[in-house]
């Protein structure tokens, strides 16, 4: 997605990790996903850069949608879509 | 049908504090990956997993337990351990930069699922018994039940 659709796209679920280092954004990330209906898109606040690469390669293997990465002062939103 | 899920399977015979520390994340990254994950707690791995700091019977058993405690926040790293300074300044370290305390990640690998088991003749060796142990893990197995897992894992690792 580029960068203007991902500042428009509203998440079905947003959680902040940010403040915490490896592992936590990853098993936030894992934990929430589970609240969010299929096809629907979890949004992952991190200010862990490490996480940058990491939920990419996890949304990767688990077979769901990596949208993209908006940079904000200090942290992340990194979007993932459920697509099953 | 579901499909079979991957499999991680991890022999831990260090009680070192950082070691350890890797052992977990490593442990909870892999359910995160959706991946069955068990973890075969050996000799000195023992003193990560015991909720009682001081244990053994014999004179041996119980000069070993205090040189070398229980208890997951008693843990020393493997390098400058410098008779618990070390750990000290470690989790103060830690804590500076958002890491997980130890007994946190332990907890988190308890709660999503990780399979622990401790190894019986280590328990026996170390006289280290069933109820020195933390809540929430297997009961003891030998290696055995370890070159089983394994033998059905995707990955496997010794710390």
């Amino acid at each position: 997605m580029t960068e203007e659709e991902l500042k428009n796209l509203k998440a079905d679920k947003v959680i902040d990790a940010r403040g915490t280092s490896c592992p936590g954004p990853l098993l936030a990330a894992k934990k929430s996903i589970a609240a969010v209906p299929v096809g629907g898109v979890l949004e992952v606040l991190s200010s862990d850069p490490g996480t940058n690469r990491d939920i990419p390669l996890w949304a990767k293997k688990m077979k769901y949608e990596h949208l993209g990465i908006l940079e904000e002062p200090g942290y992340w939103r990194i979007f993932v879509k459920k697509t099953k | 049908m579901e499909e079979e899920k991957e499999k991680l399977s991890m022999a831990i015979l260090s009680g070192d504090m950082d070691k350890i520390m890797g052992a977990l994340i490593m442990a909870t990254g892999a359910v995160a990956f959706d991946m069955e994950v068990t973890m075969f707690f050996t000799f000195w791995g023992l003193r990560a997993i015991q909720k009682k700091k001081h244990t053994g019977e014999s004179f041996f058993g119980k000069m070993l337990s205090l040189l070398n405690p229980g208890g997951i926040d008693n843990l020393d790293p493997s390098k400058y351990a410098f008779g618990g300074l070390g750990r000290w300044m470690f989790k103060k370290m830690m804590k500076k930069h958002n890491v997980t305390p130890l007994h946190e990640l332990l907890q988190n690998a308890i709660d999503m699922g990780v399979n622990i088991v401790p190894c019986q003749m280590s328990m026996d060796v170390m006289e280290i018994k069933k109820e020195d142990l933390i809540d929430g893990i297997g009961e003891p197995v030998g290696v055995g039940t370890f070159i089983a897992e394994a033998s059905e894992s995707q990955v496997t690792l010794f710390v």
